[in-house]
């Protein structure tokens, strides 16, 4: 690879003390590695998957992320079963919505960050640090989104220092916003931030964090084609993420299902579903 | 014509002066234990620092042990830490190996050796940690860039040869992690004069474990109160505890590909293959 074709011995940039940033490395030492590095040719567009809604919620002592499984290329379905929620450390998650391929590949970038970062520094970076992070990254993005291939992540994690969860969104121009109890991105999220905002309780429990997701997306769904709504015939559910003192956990399949039925039986007749 | 030409020195010469300066710039430091036992392998260092450490983490079942000069050492498990992450990232996790890193530290010090106005005084331990015990890989490198592929056992640091003895005469494949340190602990505190031994306690020691019984990230420390249990001969804690009190899902977190391996293994190949 990139240990130089004459010999196998470590190239000497990898030997400059400095940056514990694996972004700044790759930027110095391999920037074709880097997504925002490459360029497009001018006015072109492109259809690429996109993703669609996700979902954030804070409760006592945590937060709930959640996100829909469809991925869309204009009017076709181009994935069903998409994962969009991903936990990026020990105590952090990302969701994504806008270009899909892009997105997956910030968040790996990220979380070879982050992890880089905790090896060579030997500590966890602060959350405000990693929301930071992840915003230089949206912005190096900048380019691509003129063009139609955006990334709008959103970040949510537990600050051990404040001892709470707290939500970060973005926009495009790499924008980093704090969110309080609840936020949602992507094409269906106007529609779930209303169903959030009648459903969301201050200092509820985790569970009852995650039927509010669960339940904002599934409204999401209802009317935004976009959004995938909770697939029964295939048994494919939202990803549902949680993250408190004790780390970043996804909520198993089983469990989301029985939220899922849940909601479902409740909005039989009754389409508005809870009040 | 002849007022800068230097004295002739042969290449054995210069060779040997280079080797016995590096060697004795390593024995000064205090040594570290490298030794397999049946859970995975085991860092054992002598090292009252918090901060400064000699046993560190590389990638999933890779990590890395020196003794000599702390910045030179230092400067090359960062080293080792932007190679593994960066073959991470453009290739597979999986394809980030011990030998690789091995192979890559040997060309280093051994340019560094023949080609530099000083060698550097170092001696580390690459280790990875295998499924099985038989799957263990533990190579040793020198100042001058030789490697050594181990098994068992490595001790590296003042007093190395000692120590060497010692953990040939006692080390046995399949011991509990518990008698593993205890025998490290005990060859680190033997006097090499044959004085009294000495006896170590947690807070002087660094220990860190790869834990082949983790999910993803195997590296751990070993510190505080577990150390102290383990350690001890009363207690009879004999492992690191699995799930383990402190541990979290970051084991299963750190990849969009692998990150619910975990929950899917029964019906699908652990492989980081695309979920997405």
């Amino acid at each position: 690879m990139t240990a130089g074709p004459e010999s196998g011995r470590l190239p000497s940039a990898y030997l400059v003390p400095g940056s514990s940033s694996f972004t700044e490395f790759l930027s110095a030492h391999a920037p074709a590695l880097l997504p925002s590095r490459r360029p497009l040719p001018p006015q072109a567009t492109l259809d690429a998957p996109h993703g669609t809604t996700i979902v954030t919620v804070t409760f006592r002592g945590g937060v709930v992320m959640a996100g829909d499984r469809r991925a869309t290329m204009g009017n076709i379905i181009a994935n069903r079963d998409m994962e969009k929620v991903f936990a990026t450390d020990e105590y952090s998650l990302v969701g994504i919505a806008g270009t899909a391929g892009l997105a997956i590949e910030l968040v790996r970038l990220f979380q070879v960050e982050l992890e880089h970062y905790e090896k060579i520094e030997g500590t966890l970076m602060s959350l405000e640090g990693k929301a930071n992070r992840l915003a230089s990254m949206i912005r190096g993005n900048l380019g691509m989104a003129m063009q139609g291939l955006a990334v709008v992540p959103m970040f949510a994690g537990y600050d051990l220092i404040e001892d709470r969860g707290r939500i970060f969104s973005y926009d495009v121009t790499g924008g980093c916003y704090e969110e309080h109890d609840h936020h949602s991105v992507g094409s269906g999220s106007l529609f779930a931030r209303g169903a959030m905002k009648k459903l969301y309780r201050r200092d509820q429990a985790a569970g009852d964090a995650v039927r509010v997701a669960v339940e904002a997306l599934y409204d999401a769904a209802d009317d935004d084609s976009a959004t995938g709504g909770p697939d029964v015939g295939r048994r494919i559910w939202p990803t549902v993420g949680v993250v408190d003192a004790e780390g970043a956990r996804f909520v198993t399949d089983d469990e989301v299902a029985g939220v899922v039925e849940a909601v479902i039986a409740d909005r039989r007749d009754n389409p508005g579903g809870a009040r | 014509m002849s007022a800068g030409m230097p004295f002739y020195v042969s290449p054995e010469q210069l060779m040997k002066d280079r080797a016995d300066f590096a060697r004795k710039g390593i024995a000064r430091g205090r040594a570290v234990v490298v030794l397999q036992y049946d859970g995975g392998v085991a860092f054992v260092a002598e090292n009252p620092s918090r901060a400064l450490h000699k046993v560190s983490e590389i990638y999933d079942r890779i990590a890395f042990a020196a003794v000599g000069k702390y910045p030179e050492f230092e400067n090359l498990r960062v080293a080792g830490v932007r190679y593994a992450d960066l073959r991470g990232y453009s290739y597979d996790r999986s394809d980030v190996t011990a030998r690789g890193l091995a192979n890559a530290y040997a060309q280093t010090l051994g340019t560094v050796f023949t080609q530099e106005s000083k060698p550097y005084e170092v001696e580390l331990v690459v280790a990875e940690v295998g499924d099985t015990a038989d799957g263990d890989q533990i190579y040793r490198l020198t100042y001058d860039g030789s490697v050594g592929d181990e098994h068992g056992y490595v001790a590296m640091g003042g007093g190395a040869e000692q120590i060497d003895a010692g953990l040939q005469q006692d080390w046995r494949p399949g011991m509990h992690l518990a008698d593993a340190l205890a025998l490290a602990v005990r060859q680190l505190g033997a006097d090499p004069a044959g004085g009294e031994p000495r006896t170590l306690t947690g807070d002087q020691l660094e220990v860190a474990v790869l834990d082949r019984n983790r999910p993803r990230r195997r590296f751990r420390r070993v510190q505080g109160e577990l150390l102290t249990r383990l350690l001890s001969s009363e207690d009879p804690t004999a492992d690191v505890p699995v799930p383990d009190e402190d541990d979290s899902p970051r084991a299963s977190s750190t990849n969009p590909q692998t990150q619910r391996d975990s929950e899917r293994d029964q019906d699908r190949d652990v492989d980081g293959g695309a979920d997405a």
